[in-house]
């Protein structure tokens, strides 16, 4: 693995905290006022310009949140979230809809810089051939900032904006299929969102079309004490094709941060929607003060016959996550998979896995879950396969496997599988291994110190899901997941 | 090149002296076999001189080249040239042998502080020498020892051994498994590696592998003493007349 090298060298320059994305930017905010009501919802729908539907959309999801009670059943444990405490809308001042990178906060593209993530303009400045560029969509606190590389989608027909502004522009579009993968009433953060989402990414990829280019958002939690609450939706219609990719970093900080988004996926006839994320918020220090809390619902639904949709996650980061990305299989012939790296250290809980609804004929579902647990972490892979009545022949193959790095961590796999179809079938496998003395050894008398050793044995472990990554982000994942062991032995 | 001097050792907690006072002198180009009855001590006098874990000197001292060794972690042994060919080498899941020998040999480089071997060079290396032990560049791809056979086991220790060029080589058991054809690869690989400064300490039950790495000097281990050294020989006569005459010396 030629990440390797590269990857213990990251590891060596990193602090103690191994978080080397802890800064703050000081960018001056626009504020909602701290709490949450009606007032709250309305000021947030006006600040964006919202149709009148989108504030009653809001305010609905808003009275239906207030009747429901946080969520229990998921093996993490944390205090109280004080909802009231926090802020619902903050975003960048300075920034009302830059044409281009001259126009945005020097300061902001500075901390892209400080995160590696250069927003490809150099990439046309040197001339780099089309095919090979990544459009980015930044997502600055909640605000989207820059959008490159619209024109050339536009030439495609794919619509890839941020989600204030398809609900000014393409208010149909939106108003269609908001809400229809997960619904205003799904679960208690899912809602919460629908009430307060401050901004996420749109895209539509007209029927036949193959997206020209990987879309990709890179999300970054900034304002102190603002709650995060994105909210993305991807359409692929008739035929089409899109990957998106998905990655994270925030700034260190001692309060926890909560970060609630929803994800809805929907792809039509024989289209296909790929969505990579990878994760790595702020962990929580040392000892397990501070860090993300990340309530997530990510869902997609493969609406048409011969649809696709396919989920790769590399999850490092977060004190708390709380995710399950599953795909409801509505078409006939319809396919979802999900591949999961999740990776805890330190004090981080995980309770992450996904779900397959089966319920067109002949779906099929794919599910490879490869959890590392270090440290004194917990690592949960909770999933659930079911099958209807209608889902003739339905198909899964499940493979969860658990690797332990010392003697504090857990790991646990909590799979659930119904099916009310005899024709169903479903298997699942699961492991559980530690890295043993002797693979240490073996490595070691070749030459590799103790962390080249775990680097090289871990990539082993995920290999099958990092090979699922668009390139690009398999070696940043590597990386990661390096990054986030770091220390774990010796 | 390698002194031991009257070492003591034993395993984990259990404080049973495994080996009591062995000495033996290395050195470069020679080639010495060390023999001995299951039991006697081999195995865990290779792992001690790669310093596995859990296996601790109580006594004496190991000089690789002039400095003891007993302080250094198996990864800094490594590099300074040491290299042992397990009995029993362990699987890596997922990591493809390719990627295995390219990590260890760029870290092995990395260590002494020169620069990491470019693909092509790299690539140039590894098929030459992996010809040379009948290896399939289709194996490379193969995850480490991952549903190897035990003649693909052996003849990718011999590969790595060849590939990280080092200076003392420890071989344990690696005639265990093989057949006829099988033995002649792996030892014709490993009288490749024989130069006027390289050492071999080849630990073996048997004579069959010393006909085809011939040593210079033989060495009959028992209950962790060395307990007769003598030339080519010496192996001839244990074969026909078994380790009975030395067992009860050592007692």
């Amino acid at each position: 693995m030629p990440a390797v090298q590269e990857t213990i060298d990251r590891v060596r320059s990193i602090d103690v905290d191994q978080y080397k994305y802890g800064f703050v930017t000081e960018i001056e905010s626009d504020k909602a006022p701290k709490g949450l009501n009606e007032d709250v919802i309305r000021f947030i729908s006006e600040k964006k310009g919202e149709p009148e539907w989108m504030l009653e959309w809001r305010l609905e999801a808003y009275r239906r949140w207030l009747t429901m009670t946080e969520p229990t059943w998921a093996r993490v444990s944390y205090p109280k979230i004080e909802f009231n405490e926090l802020y619902y809308y903050s975003a960048p001042k300075n920034t009302p809809g830059p044409k281009s990178l001259d126009e945005v906060d020097p300061e902001l593209l500075e901390t892209y810089e400080k995160l590696g993530i250069p927003l490809r303009e150099q990439e046309i400045l040197a001339g780099v051939a089309p095919e090979n560029r990544v459009a980015v969509d930044a997502v600055f606190d909640s605000v989207s900032v820059v959008t490159t590389f619209k024109e050339e989608l536009k030439k495609a027909g794919v619509i890839f904006c941020s989600i204030s502004e398809a609900l000014r522009e393409y208010p149909d579009l939106v108003r269609k299929y908001l809400g229809s993968v997960v619904p205003v009433s799904d679960n208690f953060y899912a809602t919460l969102n629908s009430a307060v989402f401050s901004d996420g990414s749109f895209v539509y990829v007209p029927e036949g079309v193959r997206c020209p280019m990987e879309l990709s958002t890179y999300f970054r939690i900034n304002e102190q004490n603002t709650g995060q609450f994105e909210r993305t939706l991807i359409i692929a219609d008739k035929g089409a094709y899109v990957s998106y990719l998905e990655g994270c970093t925030a700034p260190q900080r001692d309060e926890n941060q909560l970060h609630a988004a929803v994800v809805e996926l929907i792809a039509h006839d024989d289209a296909e929607i790929k969505y990579s994320t990878v994760q790595n918020w702020y962990p929580g220090d040392k000892n397990g003060k501070g860090g993300i809390y990340n309530f997530v619902t990510k869902r997609g639904d493969c609406r048409g016959k011969n649809s696709k949709i396919s989920w790769t996650q590399v999850e490092t980061g977060s004190a708390i996550t709380w995710k399950y990305p599953s795909c409801i299989l509505r078409g006939d012939n319809s396919r979802g998979e999900f591949y999961s790296i999740a990776v805890s250290n330190g004090h981080q809980q995980i309770d992450s896995g996904t779900k397959m609804i089966h319920l067109g004929k002949n779906t099929s579902s794919r599910i490879i879950s490869k959890g590392i647990s270090a440290g004194k972490s917990e690592n949960t892979y909770r999933g659930l396969v079911s099958a209807h009545r209608k889902a003739t022949n339905a198909r899964n193959f499940t493979q969860c496997d658990s690797l332990l790095i010392g003697q504090d961590c857990g790991a646990h796999t909590v799979p659930y599988m119904e099916s009310k179809n005899s024709t169903a079938v479903f298997e699942h496998e699961a492991t559980t291994s530690k890295i043993s003395d002797d693979q240490m050894f073996y490595c070691q008398q070749r030459g590799l110190s103790e962390e080249e050793a775990v680097a090289l044995i871990v990539n082993g472990f995920v290999k099958d899901v990092i090979q699922q990554l668009p390139m690009e982000f398999a070696v940043e994942a590597q990386k990661l997941i390096s990054i986030s062991l770091e220390g774990s032995v010796g | 090149m390698l002194e031991i001097k009257n070492l003591h050792a034993h395993v984990g907690d259990d404080e049973t002296e495994i080996l009591r006072g062995v000495n033996l002198t290395v050195k470069p180009g020679e080639v010495h076999a060390i023999m001995g009855p299951n039991g006697s001590g081999k195995s865990t006098l290779s792992y001690i001189l790669a310093g596995k874990d859990d296996y601790e000197v109580t006594e004496g001292d190991i000089l690789f080249n002039g400095e003891s060794m007993l302080e250094m972690e198996p990864d800094e042994r490594a590099a300074a040239g040491l290299f042992l060919a397990f009995q029993y080498p362990i699987e890596i899941p997922g990591v493809a042998t390719m990627t295995f020998l390219k990590t260890a040999l760029n870290a092995q480089r990395k260590a002494r502080g020169e620069g990491e071997l470019s693909t092509p060079e790299f690539m140039k290396k590894v098929k030459e020498k992996a010809a040379e032990l009948n290896i399939t560049m289709d194996m490379l791809k193969r995850p480490l020892n991952v549903g190897f056979s035990g003649g693909e086991k052996k003849r990718s220790e011999i590969l790595q051994m060849s590939l990280l060029e080092p200076k003392l080589c420890i071989m344990d058991e690696t005639d265990s498994g093989l057949d006829i054809d099988a033995l002649k690869i792996v030892a014709d690989g490993v009288n490749r590696l024989r130069s006027p400064d390289r050492a071999m300490v080849v630990i073996t039950h048997y004579q069959r592998l010393l006909d085809h790495i011939v040593p210079d000097v033989v060495h009959v281990l028992s209950r962790g003493r060395i307990v007769k050294t003598g030339g080519k020989e010496l192996a001839l006569e244990l074969e026909k007349n078994g380790y009975a005459d030395y067992v009860g010396q050592a007692a």
